[in-house]
């Protein structure tokens, strides 16, 4: 009994990404083509070619007719999966599964999500029957809870933290700024941040991602036959996913500086991927930054620096494109925008890019030392959530 | 003998100052406040924190529950059933509704008086009307509880004396269903059928407890007619009249003469004779004698102690609560209505807060799980954990301004329960700016939100009041 991982054994050898905005001419089927047709076009193949499908959306359609019928796909299997806001990333780790079990030669991950036809202002999912008991809350609110906890536990002064995940949004929007694909293209000041009111305890409505439409797809083949359609194919070093108890919803243990889902995830990776030390071996991650508090956080629970620094190093500039350990170089959820069931995929389509050294000479990072990145993609609530990391690189071995 | 075993009085939190009425109108209002029922809360809900207070004192069980309003949360289904739930009431006990007027109140509490077994009869009421009228002014939201009995059922603070009941058809006043404000008839007209019909009631109560006028130690005077009632409380020839709580919470109508009567339970000493007179289409009289079980009595939470624990709510405030004036709702989606199979399931969780604990861990799961987080604990090896009256402090909090609310923001808290357990919970009866890590909260039963017409009732935590 223990999580192996499939390392080495499938490599990405294609990719595509709509822009992320609110698309209010293009429906799900738009952005299913848009990205489906860009993935084949960078494999180098046909939708023919594709042996499996796997659609993630969190809820713009239902089952696999949601991509079969737009791409007119004939006799082929398409299974519609959702893992809340880590859906895109699910669809992933379920098509590498399928190539690497040898059931098929070729697979495609994609992810989509309309979510401005809802009319509505941010993401609302619609709940199944409930017997209404379940809390009345926003994410953001929940998220909320990490600055207090975070302070109180660390000895940071509350005004100084609310200023330090400003930081963090405003380092997401420079990066967005110089991303044709994001939906925010505006540098933000993180004092202009801190002046806006706030909507969920100190978080103003500029510490949460982005709500957009859009769409991203990979194209997956067992790792032996990756050259035959590409030259610089990426290889999936590791995939993990954990679904938390809930327990830290009613645990008094729990404090709400971290999330144990991730942590785990992470751990898990690590493990697969043979890394001791991720600061070390990781050229970049694009990590779940939902909210700002959330980004703080995660570089603790990854690895990236000890517990109670995270706070310093965002000040220390660590985080930046160009700094000791990129992290969200395309803006990220707050910059790029978070369309849910295409997010997991587009944070691997920055991967595809940064890795192979295709992000564009004003985005491309560092690679001189270290040439591996890492995904992490999150769903729920501090206290429930659900948590994927994928490790990738541009080498085997 | 039959009587009083326990009471409770329930006033709500928030008080609307009348001098704010006309300094928005233009005119009505008056002097003092009364009191006002949250958003989130209804008659079924008040009578809920009304009987939790009358079982709080004693160990008594109620083997029926009568509930009494005139304005009921639901017409067609009874609301008697959801204080059932809440109170953890066996399926055996009877829950039934006394249902429309003003008179039910009193008159379910007559009829317990008179019937057999321990009867909890609790009675609650909204009081409104349309802006800048008499009755939006004098009204006041409030219930109250008593769990009637005899000795065999628990010791009897204040015995029955006697009765009586004089009835006349007379339309005074009037309401339709539905109709957000009552008619009244010119009101000399109803003056002179009151104050014939309370000579006759109170007469013969006297004449049924075997007493005279002058040996009532306090009468407990309340009606929908305020003219007649002021006037017959000067004519019944007793010792005092009790305050009538116009001052602070105004009249609570169909929840009043119980209302009044638990203030004056509590402050009254063994031996002493109260008369409770209710004009309401006719009148009914009760006279009770307080007896020596009263001295070892301790109200769950005194009106009193309710009454001075106010804070206020503006007047904007109040005319959207009470659906006076609509404003504009947040763009989310408002809630979807609880499935009535899943609430069933979840009843004692739903309506009794009660939770499960791990037999091997201790560990409290809120809801009730049948696996545990504790690895300790078997399938299913869960006991029932009652929670509704346990403490707890918060432990973190945070004010959300972007979620569907009928009054945002809500206020959410993480809160740890006294003896291990955690929930993250909304609050309610609160102040944004004023709430603290280590604040101390109960538990209380509160209308979340009405869908397609459906109440979605479940608990909220509020600041714990005095005497927690």
């Amino acid at each position: 009994m223990a999580s192996h991982g499939i390392k080495d054994q499938v490599a990405i050898i294609g990719m595509g990404c709509t822009q992320f905005r609110e698309h209010w001419d293009k429906g799900v089927d738009d952005l299913l083509i848009d990205s489906a047709t860009a993935a084949f076009d960078s494999a180098g193949v046909s939708k023919d070619d594709v042996d499996a499908f796997w659609l993630g959306t969190a809820s713009s359609g239902m089952s696999g007719l949601t991509l079969s019928q737009p791409l007119k796909l004939e006799g082929k299997p398409v299974t519609r999966v959702e893992n809340f806001c880590a859906t895109g990333s699910e669809a992933l780790r379920q098509a590498s599964y399928a190539v690497a079990s040898g059931a098929y030669d070729m697979a495609m991950a994609i992810g989509v999500e309309k979510i401005k036809d809802s009319g509505y202002q941010g993401l609302n999912a619609a709940p199944a029957p409930h017997d209404g008991t379940k809390r009345n809350l926003t994410a953001a609110a929940m998220y909320s809870l990490v600055l207090p906890a975070y302070a109180a536990r660390y000895g940071v002064d509350e005004d100084e933290l609310r200023m330090v995940v400003a930081k963090i949004a405003e380092k997401n929007h420079r990066n967005g700024a110089l991303n044709p694909l994001a939906q925010f293209r505006r540098e933000m000041p993180a004092e202009k941040i801190c002046e806006m009111a706030s909507v969920a305890g100190r978080l103003s409505v500029f510490d949460c991602s982005g709500v957009a439409d859009g769409s991203a797809a990979a194209i997956v083949v067992r790792a032996e036959d990756a050259h035959k359609y590409c030259d610089d194919p990426l290889y999936i070093k590791a995939l993990s996913f954990v679904s938390g108890t809930g327990g830290g919803l009613i645990d008094p243990d729990y404090d709400y500086t971290t999330f144990p889902e991730c942590e785990m995830a992470g751990a898990d990776a690590y493990r697969q991927a043979g890394i001791d030390d991720p600061r070390s071996a990781l050229a970049m991650a694009e990590v779940h930054d939902c909210f700002t508090p959330t980004e703080m956080v995660l570089m603790e629970d990854l690895g990236f620096c000890e517990r109670g620094t995270a706070w310093k190093e965002v000040l220390a500039g660590t985080f930046e494109r160009n700094g000791d350990m990129p992290i969200n170089t395309d803006g990220g959820l707050k910059a790029f925008g978070h369309p849910v069931g295409a997010s997991g995929l587009r944070m691997h389509y920055e991967c595809w890019l940064q890795l192979r050294s295709k992000a564009g000479d004003d985005r491309q990072i560092d690679l001189s030392t270290r040439n591996l990145g890492l995904v992490h993609n999150l769903g729920g609530y501090p206290g429930e959530m659900v948590s994927f990391v994928s490790i990738l690189g541009p080498e085997l071995g | 003998m039959r009587g009083i075993i326990s009471f409770g009085g329930y006033v709500p939190y928030r008080r609307l100052d009348r001098s704010a009425i006309a300094a928005v109108m233009g005119k009505g209002g008056g002097r003092g406040t009364r009191s006002v029922a949250s958003y989130d809360e209804d008659t079924t809900t008040m009578g809920v924190e009304a009987s939790r207070l009358a079982l709080r004192p004693v160990d008594a069980e109620p083997r029926a529950l009568w509930f009494a309003t005139a304005d009921p949360a639901y017409l067609e289904k009874t609301n008697a059933t959801a204080i059932h739930a809440a109170l953890l009431l066996d399926s055996s006990v009877g829950a039934l509704d006394f249902g429309g007027a003003v008179r039910s109140g009193i008159g379910a509490l007559r009829t317990a008086l008179d019937a057999k077994g321990p009867t909890m009869v609790v009675i609650a009421d909204i009081r409104g009307g349309l802006p800048t009228g008499a009755d939006e002014a004098a009204g006041g939201d409030g219930a109250a509880a008593f769990l009637i009995g005899t000795e065999d059922d628990g010791p009897v603070v204040a015995e029955l004396l006697g009765s009586a009941s004089a009835t006349e058809e007379f339309v005074d006043r009037w309401r339709q269903p539905g109709s957000p404000s009552a008619g009244q008839w010119e009101e000399r007209f109803g003056e002179t059928r009151y104050g014939p019909l309370t000579t006759q009631a109170w007469k013969e109560a006297l004449g049924a407890a075997g007493i005279e006028a002058a040996d009532v130690d306090v009468a407990v005077v309340t009606g929908s007619h305020s003219r007649a009632v002021k006037r017959v409380s000067g004519q019944l020839g007793v010792a005092r009249v009790a305050d009538d709580l116009s001052a602070a919470v105004g009249n609570t109508g169909t929840a009043h003469p119980g209302l009044v009567l638990a203030n004056e339970l509590e402050q009254a000493e063994p031996g002493q004779t109260i008369a409770v007179v209710m004009l309401a289409d006719g009148v009914e009289v009760l006279v009770l004698r307080t007896t020596d079980a009263l001295a070892e009595f301790t109200p769950g939470l005194p009106v009193a102690a309710q009454i001075a624990d106010g804070a206020e709510v503006s007047y904007a405030t109040y005319l959207q609560w009470r659906e006076m004036i609509q404003v504009q709702p947040p763009n989310r989606p408002e809630p979807t209505r609880p499935s009535s199979s899943a609430a069933a399931r979840a009843q004692d969780w739903k309506y009794g807060f009660v939770g499960s604990r791990g037999t091997e861990s201790g560990t409290l799961h809120l809801p009730p799980a049948r696996v545990s987080i504790r690895p300790e604990d078997e399938l299913d090896a869960m006991d029932p954990a009652p929670m509704a009256d346990v403490g707890a402090t918060v432990v973190t909090f945070t004010i959300d301004r972007l979620v569907y609310s009928v009054s945002p923001p809500v206020v959410f808290a993480v809160v740890d329960f006294d003896g291990g357990g955690r929930l993250p919970v909304e609050l309610t009866d609160v102040e944004p700016d004023a709430v603290r890590i280590g604040q101390r909260v109960e538990m209380t039963f509160r209308r979340l939100y009405e869908a397609e017409g459906i109440n979605n009732y479940f608990w909220k935590a509020r600041p714990a009041r005095s005497g927690q």
